[in-house]
């Protein structure tokens, strides 16, 4: 009973929220209402016992991905008007990946359906087991049948972050402004930078 | 407490829910006590370092302090600025509050008093601790002006550099305890060092990444010497620069309630939660929570010792500490650690 309720709330308010993302006029709405979802959808995640998935999508989603969305989207200068623009030129682009993405998305249902892949019972009702946790699972899975395409993705992970310092990282001129040594300035000591001067009354300094 | 209902004649339903109800509030109340008092114990402590007195006239030594304050800013007329996007700004206070409090569901108070024993606990409470920058970042968006909207960016760019740290350091002490559960955590540190104290804290291995843990929670928190987000000196008060009344007093209560969460996040991970320090029996006749109060009470003064004599960083060197030595460092420790148990066949049971 509560479990179905559960559900429909989060399932509802998934709906709404991935609705007004795209509904909404101001960017910034947009990602939290992008942000309302994917609390939900970890919300669901939960209700069909995947708790460690659940937090994977807070922590990664919600956590980090979407403050970067909305750092980068709260400091653009919009032009709500000149957004609105290209809305007829793009809608049959947006109509054909729409439908593209609900193709796969039958397609996928249909293949678990059709019982082609082991991923629990064909009916939809995957045999959870009790006895071992989430993550035990997940970890068994990962690091043992599927350990080479798990290392393949972390080398390709680690390729673009090294691409994309590259492709930013500027060298310095030698001897530019703005560059700071921290060595030096943490082994400046009070010795190297102030002098004690006991001057006469009414001469100056000389340094 | 679920069978405590039940004894009342309550449908099994009901009776968890009423339980969770009285659960949660047996947490939040105390919680905001203890707020108001860590408040006052926060400026006493400054005032002693600064040869002052700090609070003492509201109640016997001042300790009424705090509510005198609640009372004032509750009778406060609350300030919508015009240019402000209402919605946003009324719901960033309510974000930070609500996130603040949602953590302690996982924290376990003592063997078995804890709300919601999960198993992925720790994954919880950094899950929640992330969100905890909304709060922030959309309290500096919608104020719609420019003190608060540079709070905002340095508050985005400083919690997520610091989370990352974080994330290792909570990868060290799984590794050590098995599990993500904080219960099994705590109960992992029993007997720890050669079997008479409690605590990864005096481990060789874990004290460096427990001392780079708690620098990291003081940036977490925008706590001194990292409260950029906040710093008087550059950006008027921060974030916070529009709010009166009570969407200000709900920023405050959740920055306390947030720092009170990582001295008990410290206690749990490091120094062996409601365990008495040491394994000698007197020392269990000493009730667990009053361990674990202790415990959290004393990083708090350690937190407001910080505030007091630390002077803040500037916001080039708390990236470059971020990202470039205690990222690194944290990583290192990973492979170190992982690689020892490995080696000792802490995982071979």
């Amino acid at each position: 009973m509560i479990e179905t309720l559960a559900f429909y709330l989060f399932a509802g308010l998934v709906i709404a929220g991935g609705a007004m993302v795209i509904m909404s006029r101001n960017p910034v709405h947009s990602v939290l209402w992008l942000i309302l979802a994917f609390f939900n959808a970890a919300g669901l995640m939960v209700l069909v016992g995947a708790e460690f998935i659940a937090m994977l999508l807070v922590i990664v989603y919600v956590g980090a991905v979407a403050v970067l969305f909305l750092f980068v989207v709260m400091m653009l200068d919009i032009d709500f008007a000149a957004m609105r623009a290209g809305f007829v030129k793009n809608f049959p682009l947006g109509i054909a990946i729409a439908v593209i993405l609900l193709a796969e998305l039958g397609l996928g249902i249909g293949a678990y359906g059709a019982g082609g892949l082991e991923l629990g019972a064909a009916d939809g009702t995957a045999a959870a087991r009790s006895d071992v946790s989430n993550i035990e699972a997940i970890g068994a899975l990962l690091y043992k049948p599927y350990i080479i395409l798990f290392e393949i993705a972390g080398i390709i992970l680690l390729v673009a972050m090294i691409g994309a310092i590259v492709l930013t990282h500027r060298e310095p001129k030698p001897g530019a402004r703005g560059r700071q040594d921290i060595g030096k300035q943490i082994s400046r000591r009070p010795e190297d930078a102030t002098v004690m001067k006991s001057p006469e009354y009414g001469e100056g300094v000389e340094l | 407490m679920t069978e405590f209902f039940q004894s009342f004649g309550m449908s099994y339903e009901w009776a968890w829910g009423v339980a969770t109800i009285a659960g949660i509030l047996l947490i939040a109340l105390p919680l905001m006590l203890a707020v108001a008092m860590v408040i006052y114990v926060d400026r006493k402590v400054l005032g002693a370092i600064m040869l002052r007195r700090g609070p003492n006239v509201v109640g016997p030594f001042g300790l009424l302090q705090s509510f005198a304050d609640g009372l004032k800013v509750f009778l406060q007329e609350t300030i919508i600025p015009t240019a402000a996007n209402k919605g946003i700004f009324l719901l960033a206070p309510i974000i930070t509050f609500t996130v603040a409090l949602a953590a302690w569901a996982v924290i376990p108070f003592a063997d078995g008093v804890v709300l919601a024993d999960i198993n992925v606990g720790l994954l919880y409470i950094l899950a929640i601790s992330s969100l905890g920058v909304y709060g922030v970042v959309m309290s500096g968006w919608a104020s719609n002006s420019k003190y608060p909207f540079f709070s905002a960016m340095r508050a985005a760019a400083q919690m997520i550099s610091y989370e990352v740290s974080i994330g290792f350091i909570l990868v060290c002490v799984v590794l050590w305890s098995k599990s993500f559960n904080m219960t099994e955590i705590v109960l992992a540190q029993k007997g720890h060092g050669l079997g008479i104290v409690n605590g990864f804290f005096f481990n060789p291995l874990l004290f460096p990444i427990f001392v780079v843990f708690f620098i990291c929670a003081l940036a977490e928190t925008a706590r001194a010497p990292f409260d950029l987000t906040e710093a008087e000196s550059e950006l008027v008060a921060g974030y916070q620069t529009e709010y009166s009344s009570m969407s200000f007093a709900l920023f405050w209560l959740g920055e306390y309630a947030n720092i009170l969460l990582m001295c008990s996040l410290c206690t749990l991970l490091f120094v062996g939660g409601w365990l008495p320090p040491v394994e000698w029996a007197p020392l269990y006749y000493v009730p667990g929570f009053i361990w674990f109060l202790l415990k959290t009470f004393g990083f708090f003064l350690v937190f407001s010792w910080i505030w007091a004599t630390v002077p803040r960083y500037r916001y080039d060197q708390l990236m470059r500490l971020g990202w470039k030595v205690f990222l690194p460092m944290s990583l290192i420790f990973v492979a170190i650690i992982s690689g020892y148990l490995m080696a000792t066949g802490h995982f071979a049971k």
